[in-house]
């Protein structure tokens, strides 16, 4: 590998999903990683370890999947661009930071690498039970962003997307990858630098005293450091960081939060769509199913059937008026995933009764076209 | 007549408005203002002072030094505070903690932070239980006291936190109880002035959780208890283990010079990323 100032160089390369992640988040400006081994996400931490000195960043293998969110948030309280990697169960030990950062406005960058649950489930073999948690697993009602990719050039890309937003709305930004994408090897074109934009987060002046909680936009960031003596707060917060545990307060706190991704929404929201134009049918999926999806779609399209591609890149915050928009005229919409039905119930929800929602899924394997397929054929007749 | 205004020489230090929420009597505000004392008496630049505390009464802390401060998750005061140092090795950092958030839930971080011997100053307040969920009983209540948990008394042996930390390999290790506010605050001041991670448990009872269900009446009671209980480490090479269990054993116990963790590892890469 042929590298200039430890950057990969721009280039084509054939790489698995969990080293592309790695090195969008290098080109991202991630110069903190801190994690705990855990099947599939270990390539991640490996690749850090070795990267991070070579790039004049920090790599700390923790105690727990705790510790690594304990010490990412101090890291990027110091103004580091910062990331973990986890999957399954120690996605569920993340799960208190994570409303930490969302409360004190942390930004963090967290690569779930979804594998089978609940429990340790099968390790190296993807499901996508985490949709939901990846946003409610967290006591409190605020959510978060999340994207999720479906080949590996999109887990390059997407990361540097996840610490854009990440740095530009000071909050934890989750990439929901999973156990296929992470080992899958494929084609990967590195950009050249100015062919990237890159985001770094608004830094507070030296006599600002709001850090938090802006009723507009975001309120810039203090460090430590840097002489603002401000309070990082877990409590319910005004907006200088003073500490007001009253039910006023935190509707304020709960509001100002959740409007602040509401006005992300727009920015974040990315649905990719083809074939819809005419389509009377539509699949849709998100990560690597979408894969399958796209293929069985194509095969119904060869055979005449008027069936359209609908994939959600960003998952959360759950965008509804712009799914609506790009399902308006499909009478029928089936949802493929390797869970039970967890967004299939969120499409249903969101789409209502005058059109009818099915579902296609497995878990611990892709869910193959001809099945898709079959089901899509079983509706157009 | 004109009014008399003198500065207190520590003002400086606190955040204004002051907001003081401790009970009275309470050990831990004499634990904050040592934890200043020692700054001021260091010389350090404020700015460059940074203090995690975790979820308990010691948080008030919070409330009332003027540094950058983080209020964290309970029991995660030691991660946010390795974040911090690996993130800007400049900082100052403490960590101020209780003995529940400290050595129980936060148990795990405790052990692996001395291990790896971090630049952190790790300052655990001991006052025998859960006082902020109203005295409930905790890894460092004394076997036979009574807590609104254990209304039987207490079965379970406490967890000597000093010799946890030393046996994990922290660089400084000592105990003291806010009784002693002269050798406490020259001993936060060795601590902070460590390379390595520093460990001191600083005894901070809680008259109104601890004392009054021990038949404490008061927190002066409470002060001639402690005062009673404790025994310097000096004293203790002639009596037995049986002697000593009921006592506080206060001193230095561990005072070192080892690698420190940030320090290590820049070095180690620097000779071979090259």
């Amino acid at each position: 590998m042929t590298k200039n100032n430890g950057l990969l160089s721009p280039g084509t390369y054939l790489f698995a999903g969990n080293d592309a992640v790695a090195e969008g988040a290098i080109a991202a400006g991630c110069r903190f990683y801190a994690g705990y081994p855990i099947t599939p996400s270990t390539e991640l931490a490996e690749r850090m370890s070795r990267r991070m000195p070579e790039v004049g960043g920090m790599y700390v293998q923790m105690e727990d999947e705790i510790a690594s969110m304990g010490a990412l948030m101090g890291a990027s309280w110091t103004g580091k661009k910062v990331m973990s990697a986890t999957s399954g169960l120690g996605f569920c030990l993340m799960q208190e930071h994570i409303g930490f950062a969302i409360a004190s406005e942390t930004p963090l960058v967290l690569v779930d690498v979804q594998r089978c649950g609940p429990a340790s489930g099968v390790v190296a073999e993807p499901m996508q039970g985490d949709v939901m948690q990846a946003n409610y697993g967290h006591n409190g009602d605020i959510g978060l962003i999340a994207l999720s990719p479906s080949t590996v050039q999109e887990s390059f890309d997407l990361t540097i997307e996840c610490f854009n937003l990440a740095e530009k709305y000071r909050t934890p930004v989750i990439l929901l990858s999973d156990a296929r994408l992470a080992k899958m090897r494929e084609k990967l074109r590195t950009p050249r630098p100015e062919e990237v934009e890159i985001i770094n987060r608004t830094i507070a002046d030296k006599r600002q005293k709001q850090f938090y909680l802006a009723k507009e936009g975001v309120a810039p960031m203090p460090l430590f450091g840097a002489g603002h003596r401000m309070v990082v707060a877990i409590s319910s917060h005004d907006e200088y960081g003073t500490i007001r545990m009253n039910a006023e307060n935190h509707r304020v706190m709960v509001d100002r939060l959740n409007d602040k991704l509401r006005r992300a929404s727009g920015e974040v929201t990315k649905i990719e769509s083809k074939f819809m134009d005419d389509a009377e049918m539509a699949v849709l999926s998100y990560g690597t199913t979408a894969r399958g999806a796209l293929s069985a779609v194509k095969q119904a399209r060869k055979e005449g059937i008027k069936v359209g591609y609908v994939r959600l890149i960003s998952i959360w915050p759950f965008n509804e008026d712009a799914i609506r928009r790009v399902l308006s005229r499909a009478r029928d919409v089936i949802v493929v995933e390797l869970n039970t039905g967890l967004m299939k119930k969120e499409i249903e929800r969101t789409l209502g009764s005058d059109k009818k929602t099915h579902l296609v899924w497995d878990v611990g394997r892709l869910v193959p076209p001809d099945v898709i397929l079959r089901k899509i054929k079983e509706l157009s007749n | 007549m004109t009014e008399l205004v003198v500065q207190h020489p520590l003002e400086k230090y606190v955040r204004k408005p002051y907001v003081n929420l401790f009970c009275p009597g309470c050990g831990e505000s004499k634990a904050v203002f040592a934890l200043i004392q020692a700054v001021d008496e260091l010389k350090l630049d404020p700015d460059k002072v940074a203090i995690v505390s975790g979820v308990g009464c010691h948080n008030m802390v919070r409330t009332i030094v003027n540094f950058d401060t983080a209020s964290v998750l309970h029991g995660r005061a030691l991660p946010f505070a390795t974040g911090l140092k690996l993130g800007n090795p400049d900082l100052t950092v403490i960590a101020f903690t209780g003995d529940g958030d400290g050595s129980t839930i936060g148990g795990n971080h405790l052990v692996h932070t001395a291990r790896r011997n971090i630049g952190v100053t790790h300052i655990m307040l001991n006052n025998f239980l859960y006082a902020n969920t109203g005295g409930q009983l905790a890894a460092t209540t004394p076997p036979g006291a009574s807590t609104t948990t254990s209304p039987y008394g207490n079965v379970e042996p406490i967890l000597d936190a000093c010799d946890l930390v030393a046996s994990a390999g922290a660089s400084y290790v000592a105990r003291w109880t806010v009784n002693n506010m002269r050798p406490l605050v020259n001993s936060i001041k060795e601590a902070i002035s460590k390379k390595g991670f520093s460990f001191i448990e600083c005894v901070a009872p809680c008259p109104t959780f601890y004392g009054r269900y021990n038949s404490m009446k008061n927190p002066v009671e409470m002060m001639r208890w402690l005062k009673k209980a404790s025994i310097p480490k000096s004293q203790t090479s002639q009596l037995s283990k049986e002697e000593l269990k009921d006592k506080i054993v206060i001193g230095k116990f561990v005072d070192v010079e080892k690698p420190e963790f940030t320090d290590s590892i820049r070095k180690l890469w620097k000779t071979n990323t090259k």
